[in-house]
């Protein structure tokens, strides 16, 4: 009996213990997001250095498999009632009835403190958080998807110029092919192939008709004989990418750092393969923003969101977390660390590498685009990724992609 | 029971009924609460709100059968019940088959029986995303059959399903058998170990070849064991979904979506709940489609019989 009594009285004593150095370490966040490969681990690890560093805990809440495992969770988490502190989510139209639903924090008190409204470039990723005039997230990267990225072994094995942009890229393929090289690496998912899709119509139809279908959702436009050669141009590209049997992306990718493949067309994301292979921009490697076309990028990324919670001190914290995260420092050591572009256009970036210079420049000159994820609900999202993959998947026409496509615009939200 | 017996009683024989075996009726109230709480009122909310525009949350924005007419005019929906019907039916007849055949032959009273019983009940060990994922690396045109087919010196073999949108459903096919037939076999094997000795014996004496006993006598005598094992089998076939997530995750394009999947994927990839629920109410009134005249055949015709 002693004994028990004793242990029981150790224990209780330890957990008085612990739970009086928790307070004198600040607030414990629980922040979930869904960055597990390298690269990622280490930029988020930023993050809990810098909240760890005010004296509170950060703990981490990483949910492995890509945004289209992860977000459900954290969705069915903040509605049955179990939230985590913070998260991660795309900013843009993801937590859109979250919010309609007050189940996140309002930051827009923050957000006029940190004078946000004048240092978020471009500021097109501030009005993604905001809705009603309210700022509920913090945008933290960006990602555009409109690169294609060249293998320098494969045009040497045949003999070529690595080209400077999309037109001398297919003038080359026929050449390629007969190399025996792959012209175009693509993992067969309708992500993927609606990426390639997205920067082959930027660069083909023009800015113009790329706004008026992606941003004004005008299904005439779609229709118009701007995409019809966008479309033309694209059953072009599948032809090259005939035989890619691949699924995931980063296996596309590997062929073009094996030299398999001529090119991908693959956000800057896949800039980290290439660095974890030890290749260097410029001599095993080429990336063009815009495909060398169109010097736009669009603003997809990460933004972090914060629910509603009961206890006031953590809703400081909160607070004090979403103003760290959009801090000069972190900002610049997230970012290196995580191959993306800062949100903020007033911080120095000049050790970032070639690919990154190039996008910060299009950045300075203000060639950007709203992402998909902004413009367009989930649900047409996913309508257009099932086009893409039936049509790249088999042996649709170009006409009647083009037609199912605009029809697709014409419904979407 | 005693009071039943008694005539004057006659007239409280009703609720005195209703608490008979009391104590086996509030022991088993638990699991009625839940069929009728989680499975019949989860049943009718999905039903409900289908008809609802709801989206990332359930909201009652009645849109009528607007759910219904895009379900029914999306492609990927209508290559789905293709895809679903194409491994039905060939999952129903090779499963059966190949059950019933391996079965019979482990009947024939061979050598080393229980060996091969274990061998061909092993897949059924393994769970389906296991199951996809080593057909995909088999199915590999790089690593898998083809190149090994070819390492032999046949250098044109050509086998790659997964690969083909013609073609892959029957990829899907050979792992949903390899994995289900072995269960099927077992089924079969005890239905067969249940004929009578005598019956054999008959036949033997009346000059009825093999073949034509298992066809004739001994498959009619075993319906029992047949119902039993296409329920197994049909209720394998309409919630087929992890087994294509391993082995192509729908693809390549959509050629290899089913049903299930696309529930799943308008529910919470696309965040359109209400769309996923018109789906998932479709596929339920697919299975009470097959299943009403089934039990209305198999327990009507009992109580007339």
């Amino acid at each position: 009996m002693s004994n028990i009594l004793k242990s029981l009285l150790v224990g209780t004593a330890l957990t008085a213990a612990s739970a009086t150095v928790a307070t004198a370490q600040g607030v414990e966040l629980e922040v979930t997001h869904w960055w597990t490969s390298g690269g990622e681990a280490a930029a988020v690890g930023k993050f809990a250095d810098a909240w760890n560093a005010t004296g509170n805990t950060w703990v981490d809440g990483a949910i492995a498999g890509s945004g289209g495992t992860a977000r459900p969770i954290i969705i069915s988490r903040i509605i049955g009632g179990d939230p985590m502190a913070a998260t991660q989510l795309n900013h843009g139209r993801q937590a859109e009835e979250l919010i309609e639903a007050g189940l996140l924090l309002d930051l827009t008190e923050v957000a006029e403190a940190g004078g946000w409204a004048d240092i978020v470039n471009p500021s097109s990723l501030l009005e993604a958080c905001t809705l009603d005039g309210k700022i509920y997230c913090v945008p933290v990267n960006i990602h555009s998807a409109q690169w294609i990225w060249l293998s320098h072994a494969a045009y040497e094995n045949a003999g070529l110029e690595v080209p400077t942009d999309w037109n001398e890229f297919v003038a080359s393929a026929a050449d390629l092919q007969t190399a025996g090289t792959l012209p175009l690496a693509m993992g067969q998912q309708g992500w993927q192939q609606n990426i390639a899709f997205g920067a082959i119509t930027l660069a083909v139809a023009g800015q113009d008709a790329w706004d008026a279908v992606n941003i004004d959702k005008n299904a005439d436009a779609a229709r118009g004989p701007e995409y019809t050669a966008a479309f033309e141009a694209v059953v072009a590209a599948r032809e090259l990418a005939r035989g890619s049997n691949v699924q995931d992306w980063n296996m596309a990718t590997n062929m073009v750092i094996t030299g398999e493949a001529g090119a991908q067309i693959m956000g800057d994301w896949a800039q980290g393969e290439f660095s974890v292979a030890e290749q260097v921009e410029g001599t095993d490697y080429s990336c063009l923003p815009g495909l060398g076309l169109n010097p736009v990028i669009d603003t997809g990324g990460d933004a972090f969101y914060f629910p509603v919670n009961d206890d006031p001190e953590i809703t400081a914290a909160q607070l004090e977390l979403a103003a760290l995260l959009i801090s000069p420092e972190v900002q610049v050591s997230f970012n290196l660390a995580k191959g993306s572009l800062p949100v903020r256009g007033d911080i120095d970036m000049s050790t970032a590498n070639g690919c990154m210079q190039k996008g910060l420049e299009i950045l300075a000159n203000g060639g950007v685009l709203p992402s998909g994820d902004i413009s367009f609900s989930q649900d047409t999202t996913l309508q257009i990724e099932d086009l893409q993959a039936q049509f790249w998947s088999g042996d649709m026409s170009a006409a009647d992609a083009q037609a199912t496509y605009a029809d697709i615009i014409e419904n979407a939200d | 029971m005693t009071v039943a017996s008694d005539p004057p009683a006659h007239k409280n024989k009703r609720p005195r009924k209703l608490l008979k075996n009391w104590m086996a009726k509030l022991a088993s109230l638990p699991m009625i609460l839940t069929a009728l709480v989680v499975f019949v009122g989860g049943t009718a909310w999905t039903v409900t709100y289908s008809f609802t525009g709801s989206r990332m949350l359930p909201k009652t924005n009645w849109v009528g059968f607007d759910q219904y007419e895009r379900l029914w005019s999306s492609d990927r929906w209508m290559i789905s019940i293709k895809n679903l019907g194409i491994y039905g039916i060939c999952s129903l007849i090779l499963t059966l088959v190949i059950g019933f055949t391996l079965a019979a032959c482990l009947d024939r009273k061979i050598r080393f029986e229980g060996v091969f019983r274990s061998i061909f009940l092993y897949p059924f060990a393994l769970s389906f995303v296991v199951t996809g994922l080593a057909w995909q690396w088999i199915l590999n045109p790089d690593f898998g059959m083809q190149s090994v087919v070819r390492d032999w010196g046949w250098t044109t073999f050509n086998f790659d399903p997964l690969n083909n949108p013609d073609i892959v459903m029957f990829g899907l096919l050979i792992a949903g058998i390899w994995q289900g037939s072995g269960l099927i076999m077992c089924i079969m094997l005890a239905g067969l170990r249940g004929i009578d000795e005598d019956i054999w014996k008959a036949t033997r004496v009346d000059g009825i070849g093999t073949v034509k006993t298992y066809v004739m006598v001994i498959i009619p005598m075993m319906r029992p064991v047949f119902v039993t094992a296409l329920v197994l089998i049909a209720a394998g076939i309409i919630k087929l979904y992890d087994l294509v997530v391993a082995q192509t995750g729908g693809g390549p394009g959509l050629s290899s979506e089913v049903p299930a999947k696309y529930v799943i994927e308008l529910m919470f990839r696309a965040q359109n709940l209400g769309q996923g629920f018109a789906a998932s109410t479709m596929m339920l009134c697919s299975v009470v489609i097959i299943l009403i005249p089934w039990a209305y055949l198999e327990f009507g015709g009992r109580k007339r019989g």
